[in-house]
């Protein structure tokens, strides 16, 4: 019956069909559960309870809600994004087509990359983990919640000012690369360029907060017994991706400040004539923008393992092998940068070590595809939404990476660098490698979050659309390119014959977007209407199906000790847990790093307003920047006094303070 | 006009080992995807008699370790295949046309080198070349990144402003004529920055070269020469050259042939007097964002100043 | 038994579609200019290009002292055109005189003191009309919108445009500040007397 949950580390045998678990009413037996967590629950609420008040949507520091609002903000930039391909497609749909200027067509193609890059692809990976990464994990909360609100409102102004700024006319026009010397004030008149540069101070520093959270949490947060060598795949997918959001956003940040001197203050940084130089943005920004990619993917291979280990019925075939792969992916992404460069003339033989870095970085990929196909193989696949978006992924990233071992290749990538053949593998390995998990987690992790089950009709429909539109959009731009059709042109002739192709594909464009609206529809539409899921619907092997769907604010009213990395798989029917922790504050277990060894309490602080108000601060410095050097030099002392308002020490029985080490109690659950 | 345009139509020595080496990588990446779908497939229809949650099958776990060494092998292939073709591409021959091309929004600035001063010259958006023979292009960019690209001869470099001229060889195996692009996002009318690559028979080319270098014709009918004093009281020859005549702007492309060349504008429009008095009166409605200004005529000039256009062969 | 509790939450978009009224205004202020600055008018209409006002030379009329009408340039806040201008004044080689706005054989054009007058129609009069000694007339040899243009970069050499509107340093050596850093020059009011 219900409690299924125990039968699966003991026993051989069929695994239960899943509709058995999909309870309407809450009978579930947590395996952490004790008696009198009655009362317990009464109080956490009271102590975990987010603001209230006439204030309270800005005083906000639930990981929860800051979750929802990322995703939910994230989506709304997605469908913005989305609605500028439409147009863009539109305009290619025809030779000669005049239903976009020139100059409309270079700021939706520059928007619609932005958007896509800095405003939707970091951000959702980053809002999945915010709500998620804490019940993976076994934890309270998030490290630092106030900087989570924080780096909320920082993507949030910036995408704000970003679109503001389209609707006015000034919105990038430069590429989403935005190279100099296009982009020098010489050739890019007016405040276009300068939102840009300004756009990607906001993202990165939402980025770069959220990935300390994201380190600080799984490393230091984790439920007792939950050793490296037992962190669920998708947690170690964000821990890998975390760190390389700190090495790698730096160096747009830099570059950006580099061309935001050039235009504000007459800098020469990319000024070739006093000793700048255009190859310098080029080197800075793939630095960072060939990582970049990876930090977008990363996290959808740790979505393609939970959703494969729960639609599978077993655990992931490799675990150490997997792991070790995101981690080698993770440096060797570092190493791949200069093939974005290779038609600039730069020497051969150096060119060639990237071109071998960046087909050795397949092996790493092709590894894990390998065990998924291995699990499935040892498996029992239960075809839901989920999984079968995990099998769309299969078939779309394998062919974008397939291409992008082609682009490694100099003679190859001089050919189709900058044609619709890159166009066409970024897509794959983005969509495929990327949107895809993306989708088919939100669904797997759905009534979680919202408590309520999505319809599984639509769930089928949107996967199909999605599939057919988007090979039927993207494929056929491969052999645009091999014919000559370079990127970026907002026409072309009639007598290259490039139209059908172009036809084709703003038809799949159609098909694609309306999948992609039957899957959000079924989102929206489900959050209010769907069935009401119980607490492990999908009977889903990790911690977050411990609790109740959706979670309470405190996530887990004792800390769980895990024994695998499939923890309620294994569980027996009463698990131990740590207890202990206060109901008065917002205490927070922290262990140790390697092996999850409880090691002290540490005391998380209420809601405040000052997130916002540092956010807001941050915010009109870095708008007014784009008009004025002094607003960086007004603004940032400024920002430091509510910073340091926001910092204010408390007297010890208040917010921040970790208490002395006291023993917490570890005892088995009372049979 | 298709496939003049297409890096799988190769017309030259460079383009050729670059399709063949297209070949060997697509044929091994479908091979590859095939299979993964195989496996794929094969794993999720085979029948299943019993699950083992936590089961390790030694057989599975050497046939990932086997994929896993193929991958490992075939990507060495593919490695070596790759820095052999790059090597065979970039290889310098003794004696080649040496050609200067500048790239400028939204153009091709031509010059043909010579050693003899005299014999230089200077064309526009268009290239000729002899057949079997290699000829070097030196890329420079006079403003903002642009990117030299004729897919039917050899791949695409990058013309970076500030740097010395970048350079590179290629060679046209078949005579023919060939469609280049830029390549790198140059600003608004980087859609219609196009050039042509016409490769003739040696003969043919060596006439080709001999008219080039002399001055510009003389008009020949009354209409012509009214033509030509309409063109000089214009604002034309702030921006273009005629060699032969006072006109001796530089920022624009030279016009002394003008009419021998087969489109306007980089590859815009065909060179038809229809075209051409929309290029001159309303430029910026053609290729909006251009730097061709509209000019203002007056009534009746248009006519004798085509007419003088069309005599610049 | 662990209790089942929907977690509450704020709906997404509380709190964040109403606009207090003076940022509306604010918004509708920065409408107005920032289309202004960001517009790209590639061609003109003939009628709005050759928008000028009969200007004078002296300040002595017959009958009642009427005031002049100013002509406002059509691109004084225009970025582009700014932009445009400044690539004319190489291409016409404008350098060739007046160096980069410090002068040569031509008067400087970044100082506050301005022979034939300072107003955007004084200004493209002396482009168009040519000035005694050697200022050449560029009628009918540039079109009327150039000539605009060009005027709005004149403009920006003394700090007379707006500072967002006005450029920033060229692609060459560092030949003087760039425009929005140079200082914002009062013209003198009197032109002087044509001679």
């Amino acid at each position: 019956m219900s409690e299924g949950v125990s039968e699966h580390g003991a026993h051989v045998g069929e695994a239960k069909p899943l509709e058995d678990h999909l309870i309407k009413e809450e009978t579930t037996h947590s395996p952490y559960a004790l008696p009198g967590d009655a009362e317990l629950h009464e109080e956490l609420d009271k102590t975990w309870s987010p603001a209230k008040g006439p204030f309270r949507w800005f005083m906000q520091i639930d990981h929860h809600i800051l979750g929802k609002r990322f995703i939910v903000t994230a989506f709304v930039w997605f469908g913005l994004g989305g609605i500028l391909a439409a147009l863009m497609r539109l305009q290619l749909s025809r030779p000669d087509n005049t239903f976009l200027s020139a100059d409309q067509y270079n700021q939706i193609f520059t928007m619609h990359g932005v958007t896509m890059m800095f405003l939707f692809a970091v951000p959702i990976m980053e809002a999945v983990a915010v709500y998620m990464i804490p019940l993976l994990c076994g934890s309270r909360a998030l490290a630092f919640p106030r900087l989570t609100a924080y780096s909320y409102y920082m993507f949030l102004f910036g995408g704000i000012l970003l679109y503001v700024a389209f609707f006015l006319n000034t919105g990038p026009d430069t590429g989403w690369f935005t190279y100099p010397p296009l982009a020098n004030p010489e050739f890019a008149p007016g405040k276009r360029v300068d939102i840009w540069a300004q756009l990607v101070n906001f993202t990165e520093i939402s980025a770069i907060a959220v990935a300390i959270e994201l380190i600080v949490t799984i490393l230091k947060q984790r439920a007792p017994g939950m050793s490296v060598n037992r962190i669920p795949l998708y947690v170690w997918s964000m821990l890998i991706t975390s760190f390389m959001i700190v090495f790698a956003m730096p160096a747009v940040m830099t570059s950006s400040l580099y061309l935001a001197s050039d235009r504000l203050v007459g800098t020469h940084f990319f000024n070739p004539a006093e000793g700048g130089d255009p190859l310098l943005w080029q080197h800075l920004f793939w630095f960072f923008g060939h990582p970049e990619v990876y930090i977008i993917f990363i996290p959808a291979l740790g979505m393609v393992s939970q959703i494969v280990t729960a639609f599978c019925r077993r655990p992931v075939f490799g675990y150490t092998a997997m792991v070790l792969s995101q981690v080698a992916t993770g440096f060797i992404g570092f190493g791949l940068w200069v093939h974005h460069m290779f038609a600039t003339g730069i020497p051969q033989l150096g060119s060639s070590y990237f071109t071998a870095a960046s087909m050795l970085i397949a092996i790493p990929s092709g590894i894990q595809i390998f065990c998924w196909i291995a699990t499935i193989w040892m498996g029992k696949p239960i075809y839901k939404p989920p999984f079968l978006f995990v099998l769309g992924f299969i078939a779309i990233f394998v062919l974008g990476g397939l291409t992008g071992v082609m682009l490694a290749s100099i003679p190859l990538d001089l050919q189709v660098h900058d044609t619709m053949f890159v166009v066409a593998h970024l897509h794959y390995v983005l969509i495929g490698g990327a949107v895809f998990p993306l989708f088919g987690v939100l669904y797997y992790w759905f009534p979680k979050i919202t408590g309520r089950m999505q319809n599984d009709t639509a769930g089928y429909v949107s996967f199909a659309l999605m599939f057919i539109g988007f090979n039927l959009t993207f494929f056929p731009m491969h052999k645009l390119g091999l014919i000559g059709m370079t990127r970026r042109i907002y026409t072309y002739h009639p007598e290259t014959g490039w139209g059908p192709l172009n036809s084709l594909a703003s038809i799949g464009a159609a098909v694609l977007g309306l999948g992609v609206i039957v899957y959000i529809l079924n989102g929206l539409i489900s959050w209010k209407k769907g069935a009401i899921a119980g607490a492990n619907p999908f009977d889903g092997p990790t911690l977050e199906w411990a609790t109740s769907s959706p979670p309470p604010h405190y996530n887990f009213i004792h800390m769980p000790v895990v024994s695998g990395h499939e923890p309620l798989w294994h569980a027996p029917e009463h698990a131990p847990v740590v207890t202990g922790l206060s109901t008065k504050d917002k205490e927070v277990l922290i262990t140790r790093t390697f092996d999850a060894e409880p090691d002290h309490r540490y005391t998380y602080p209420k809601p405040t307003p000052w997130p916002f108000l540092a956010a807001v601060s941050t915010g009109i410095m870095f708008v007014g920047t784009i008009f004025t050097p002094w607003a960086f030099a007004i603004g940032l002392p400024i920002a430091a006094v509510v910073v340091i308002c926001w910092f204010w020490p408390t007297t010890p029985e208040k917010e921040g303070e970790a208490t002395e080490e006291k023993s917490v109690s570890e005892r088995e659950a009372v049979a | 006009m298709r496939g003049i345009q297409s890096a799988l139509e190769p017309a030259g020595a460079q383009a050729e080992q670059i399709a063949r080496l297209w070949d060997v990588f697509l044929i091994t990446a479908t091979v590859v995807w095939l299979l993964v779908m195989l496996f794929t497939i094969a794993a999720l229809l085979r029948r299943r008699p019993e699950i083992v949650p936590n089961a390790t099958s030694p057989r599975v776990r050497n046939a990932v370790v086997a994929a896993t060494g193929l991958t490992v092998l075939t990507l060495f292939a593919l490695l070596t295949a790759s820095i052999f073709t790059t090597r065979g591409i970039a290889s310098v021959p003794d004696r080649a046309i040496q050609i200067a091309v500048t790239g400028k929004q939204w153009w091709w600035h031509v010059e043909y080198d010579d050693r003899d001063k005299s014999k230089r010259f200077t064309t526009a958006n268009e290239l000729t070349i002899p057949v079997g023979v290699p000829v070097t292009v030196h890329l420079r960019s006079a403003d903002v990144i642009h990117s030299f690209w004729v897919p039917s001869l050899h791949g695409k470099r990058d013309m970076i402003p500030g740097k010395p001229p970048s350079t590179f060889t290629f060679q046209a195996d078949k005579p023919g004529v060939y469609r280049g692009q830029c390549a790198e996002f140059c600003g608004y009318q980087h859609a219609n920055m196009a050039f042509w690559v016409t490769a003739l028979p040696w003969p043919e080319y060596a006439r080709w070269v001999e008219a080039s270098r002399q001055p510009s014709r003389i008009p020949s009918t009354h209409t012509q020469r009214k033509g030509q004093e309409v063109f000089m009281n214009s604002p034309c020859p702030l921006c273009h050259t005629i060699q032969g005549t006072p006109a001796n702007g530089k920022t624009g492309p030279d016009l002394t042939h003008f009419a021998s060349r087969r489109s306007i504008a980089a590859g815009t429009f065909p060179n038809r007097r229809g075209f051409l008095a929309g290029w001159i009166l309303d430029a910026q409605h053609m290729k909006p964002g251009s730097q061709m200004p509209s000019i203002t005529l007056d009534q009746g000039d248009l006519e004798p100043l085509i007419a003088y256009l069309e005599s610049l062969k | 038994m662990t209790p089942q509790r929907r977690a509450g939450f704020s709906p997404p978009i509380h709190g964040r579609g109403g606009l207090k009224p003076a940022l509306r205004l604010a918004l509708v202020a920065l409408v107005l200019l920032s289309c202004e600055r960001e517009e790209r008018r590639f061609r003109e209409m003939p009628s709005a290009a050759g928008r000028r006002n009969a200007e004078r030379l002296v300040s002595l009329v017959p009958g009642p002292v009427t005031p002049d009408v100013k002509v406002d340039n059509p691109y004084g806040y225009n970025a582009y055109a700014i932009s445009e201008g400044k690539r004319l004044f190489t291409w016409y080689n404008c350098q060739g005189c007046h160096a980069n706005g410090g002068g040569g054989m031509g008067p400087p054009l970044m100082d506050e003191r301005w022979r034939y007058g300072s107003d955007p129609e004084q200004i493209f009069a002396t482009i168009m009309e040519g000035r005694p000694n050697g200022m050449p007339s560029f009628q009918r040899k540039i079109p009327e919108y150039q000539a605009w243009q060009l005027v709005a970069y004149v403009q920006s050499l003394s700090g007379n445009v707006p500072k967002d509107a006005a450029g920033g340093r060229q692609d060459n050596m560092q030949v003087r500040k760039q425009e929005q850093a140079l200082p914002d020059l009062e013209p003198e009011r009197e032109p002087a007397p044509v001679q």
